[in-house]
């Protein structure tokens, strides 16, 4: 069993979760994730690991409260247990000094996004972080990044704070920035992830995406979690998280994320961007 | 013996839930012997001097022992005989391809009256289970010694009782949040109740073993971290990396490994959706390709969530390498078997979901490597069959998880890990390794065998000796 040390609601529907979880706490690297069940009779779900505090053998994860397994994981209070925490799972980002690295963050990927951001700056790296939201108040750990990275900008689809519109601006942000990066990496829900690797594609920046795929076990073992990457199967939970978003079968990952929907377990990490996006695009 | 019997060449047949109401539910398909027809089997045994099935059983159980225990209703001695070797009767009684082990050597196999042995074990076990008292072993003091076990499937649930009965300090490390492997992911209730294989695991928990589940090795630690700690390791992490035959449209909505089918059904218990919450489809036409236990569990799994259910196999049914009472038990159920049939890709519809397989007929050609004759293509046969799923039951090999993770263990080319095959020591200081992980995919009393012999092997190192 696993104690919850801490449980709140961060921001409008999206929750974050700190689990004591020493043996994971000492391994965890940015860019892994950990899978969990939130009772007995509960699924397995994967969520990116957000933050870990080594010494007090805690990890934190933050996740939009969508399907049946994470409204009920929202609802646990501090000091309650949970069966299943396993991890840290799929590979570490890769992190090295690539120069100039541009992190684009949406919804729970702002979340997943910091450790990649720490990492990158210990590399030396100059970091530029993107956050996206569908409005200002959607977003979190602003002040976390602001005295981490370089330069901090944002998009919101209501326009209420930093560029208007989605992750389909970012050619714009690219030109405006007016200093060549050297990667792209992104975080967030399938639909950003590829509407952000569409935008890089023509400007030739290589953009690493961190896959969502569903997944039972995390170890290779069933192999729901096969994603097309380059005309290749790929398992995401041990061959991945993190794939060149250029070379990802986007078309078949959404398909294959949606085969559970009518069951109402709606998997994780699915958020709403697709409809608002559409509806943003109708508008303008 | 003066006088002579008259041999008795009738196996007893074990009761079992008609087909008709079986494929409707997911029950235990036998019911197992009852007092008195365990009894009248045991009797038929003729307590051979050179009993050569216990020459053929991996863990070496005293077989006519436990038998004349039957045929005198001393029951409790004759369940003390078979845990002397086995750890786990209940699950090698009903799951063991006997047909392969002791009864394909017991000497009234001549005259096609073989012994039903794996019966009997599995009453013994039933027999011992409701007696709600099991007789606990006398476990020695602490040898000072800790070893660490990887994978809680049948080869290393037996390393782990095999040391803790001879004082040693045992943890399992397992990456599920189960133990039992194979017993509790892959095969389904109606052939092995996990409530069987939970009882199995408490007795072990209750000699002591300490167990880790949720621990992945290789990744939540790595085996070189785990060894500053224990003495000695056993891998028996098995064989759960799916094959998939890499054609086309094998990624569609709808196709699944077998792993994945019988995960969502057995482990996740889905197919008491949404009591439990992973969800399991109800699809219309399933197509299992292959032809082993897997094959054939994912087959009638598939009939029993309601589908129409086929087995596509490209060899003929001579060749089908699953057990004979399971092939029996899929067609009384009305599995429907296509052999000779080969899948060369699937379509999908507009959604993304697999709505049918392309097929190529087969005929039997010259004998291959394995003797088996190889299945040639019929050049035109192509036809397409509607399926809304396809379960790919083709095989699996060793999760390289730990292989690669453990630098100077070798390993083999399908990246099984290289053991010896009388002690189970590796190429690694420190390491065993047995079962699935060093044979590929294999059976639950092999994996055992092996397990028992790397115990003993384990224990002659932590003593002092070599562990030759
Ligand atoms: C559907 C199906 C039906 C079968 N039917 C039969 C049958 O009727 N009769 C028969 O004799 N055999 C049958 N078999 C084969 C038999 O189950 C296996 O040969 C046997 O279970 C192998 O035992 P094992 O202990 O080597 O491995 P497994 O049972 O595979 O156990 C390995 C365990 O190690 C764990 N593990 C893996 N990697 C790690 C890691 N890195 N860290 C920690 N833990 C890890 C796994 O999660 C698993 O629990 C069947 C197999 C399947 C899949
Ligand atoms: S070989 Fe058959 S008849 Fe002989 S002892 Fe064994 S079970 Fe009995």
């Amino acid at each position: 069993m696993y104690k919850i040390i801490a449980s709140r609601m961060i921001v409008p529907n999206m929750h974050i979760l700190t689990i004591e979880a020493p043996v994971i706490a000492r391994q965890v690297q940015a860019g892994q994730f950990i899978i969990l069940r939130a009772e007995e009779e509960g699924e397995r779900i994967p969520l990116s690991v957000s933050d870990w505090d080594r010494a007090r053998g805690t990890i934190t994860t933050i996740f939009m409260n969508i399907g049946s397994t994470t409204s009920r994981l929202s609802q646990l209070a501090s000091g309650s247990f949970i069966p299943t925490v396993v991890g840290p799972l799929g590979n570490a980002s890769e992190i090295e000094h690539f120069g100039t690295v541009l992190l684009i963050g949406g919804c729970y990927g702002i979340g997943s996004l910091y450790p990649v951001a720490r990492a990158m700056k210990e590399k030396g790296n100059r970091v530029l972080v993107v956050i996206e939201a569908r409005s200002s108040y959607l977003f979190f750990w602003e002040d976390r990044y602001r005295v981490l990275v370089d330069k901090l900008l944002h998009i919101t689809r209501d326009g209420s704070k930093g560029l208007k519109g989605h992750i389909g601006r970012i050619p714009e942000i690219l030109t405006a920035l007016d200093e060549p990066v050297h990667r792209v990496l992104i975080n967030g829900c399938t639909f950003c992830l590829k509407r952000g690797s569409d935008a890089t594609r023509e400007l030739g920046i290589k953009t690493v995406v961190d896959l969502n795929p569903i997944m039972i076990d995390g170890t290779g073992m069933c192999g729901v979690c096969r994603v097309s990457v380059g005309g290749m199967t790929k398992f995401a939970c041990v061959q991945g998280p993190e794939f060149d978003g250029h070379e990802v079968d986007w078309a078949e990952l959404a398909q294959r994320r949606k085969s559970y929907m009518a069951e109402e377990v709606i998997p994780l990490r699915t958020s709403k961007c697709e409809e608002h996006a559409h509806q943003s695009e109708e508008v303008s | 013996m003066t006088e002579k019997k008259v041999l008795d060449l009738i196996r007893r047949e074990m009761p079992k839930q008609p087909p008709e109401v079986r494929k409707f539910n997911f029950n235990e398909v036998a019911f197992g012997y009852s007092e008195e027809l365990a009894v009248e089997e045991a009797k038929r045994c003729i307590q051979c001097k050179k009993a050569h099935c216990v020459q053929n059983c991996p863990v070496e159980i005293d077989i006519p022992a436990f038998i004349q225990c039957v045929a005198d209703r001393n029951f409790a001695e004759g369940i003390r005989i078979i845990k002397q070797k086995n750890c786990l009767p209940a699950i090698c009684g009903r799951v063991c391809p006997q047909e392969d082990q002791c009864e394909k050597v017991c000497t009234l196999v001549k005259k096609e009256g073989q012994l039903a042995i794996g019966r009997i074990e599995r009453f013994l076990a039933d027999w011992e289970a409701r007696q709600g008292h099991v007789d606990m072993p006398e476990i020695p003091e602490w040898t000072g010694k800790k070893v660490a076990v990887i994978g809680g499937g049948p080869a290393g649930l037996t390393v782990a009782g095999d040391l803790i009965l001879r004082g040693h300090k045992v943890t399992i490390f397992e990456a599920l949040h189960k133990l039992g492997g194979v017993l509790v992911y892959g095969i389904p209730e109606f052939r092995l109740p996990k409530a069987i294989v939970n009882r199995e695991v408490d007795y072990l928990k209750s000699l002591g073993v300490e167990v880790y589940t949720d621990f992945v090795v290789g990744k939540t630690q790595t085996m070189d971290s785990l060894l500053e700690e224990y003495d000695a390791a056993f891998v028996g992490s098995g064989a759960g990396l799916p094959w998939f035959m890499e054609i086309p449209g094998e990624n569609l909505n709808g196709v699944y490994s077998a792993n994945e089918y019988l995960t969502r059904l057995n482990l996740m218990k889905g197919y008491l959706f949404p009591t439990y919450h992973t969800p399991i489809k109800a699809h219309k036409r399933v197509a299992v390709v292959g032809g082993g236990n897997v094959a054939m569990d994912c087959a009638r799994s598939a009939l029993r969530l309601g589908a129409e259910s086929r087995i596509v196999y490209r060899r003929s049914r001579e060749e089908l390498p699953a057990r004979m009472e399971e092939i029996e038990n899929a067609e009384e159920e009305g599995v429907i078997f296509d052999f000779l049939t080969l899948p060369l890709r699937y379509n999908g519809d507009a959604s993304g979901w697999v709505k049918e397989m392309i097929v190529q007929k087969m005929e039997l050609g010259e004998p291959d490597a394995s003797g088996r004759r190889r299945p040639v293509p019929i050049e035109g046969s192509e036809v397409a069959v509607p399926v809304d799923a396809v379960v790919c039951a083709i095989g699996n090999s060793p999760n390289p998880l730990i292989g690669s993770t453990t630098p100077g263990l070798l390993l083999g080319k399908k990246g099984n890990i290289e053991a010896d095959e009388e002690t189970g020591k590796t190429s690694r200081d420190k390491i065993w390794a047995g079962g699935d992980v060093v044979t590929g995919a294999a059976t639950v009393i092999l994996a055992m065998g092996a397990g028992r012999k790397a115990a003993n092997s384990i224990h002659e190192y932590l003593m002092g000796g070599d562990g030759e």
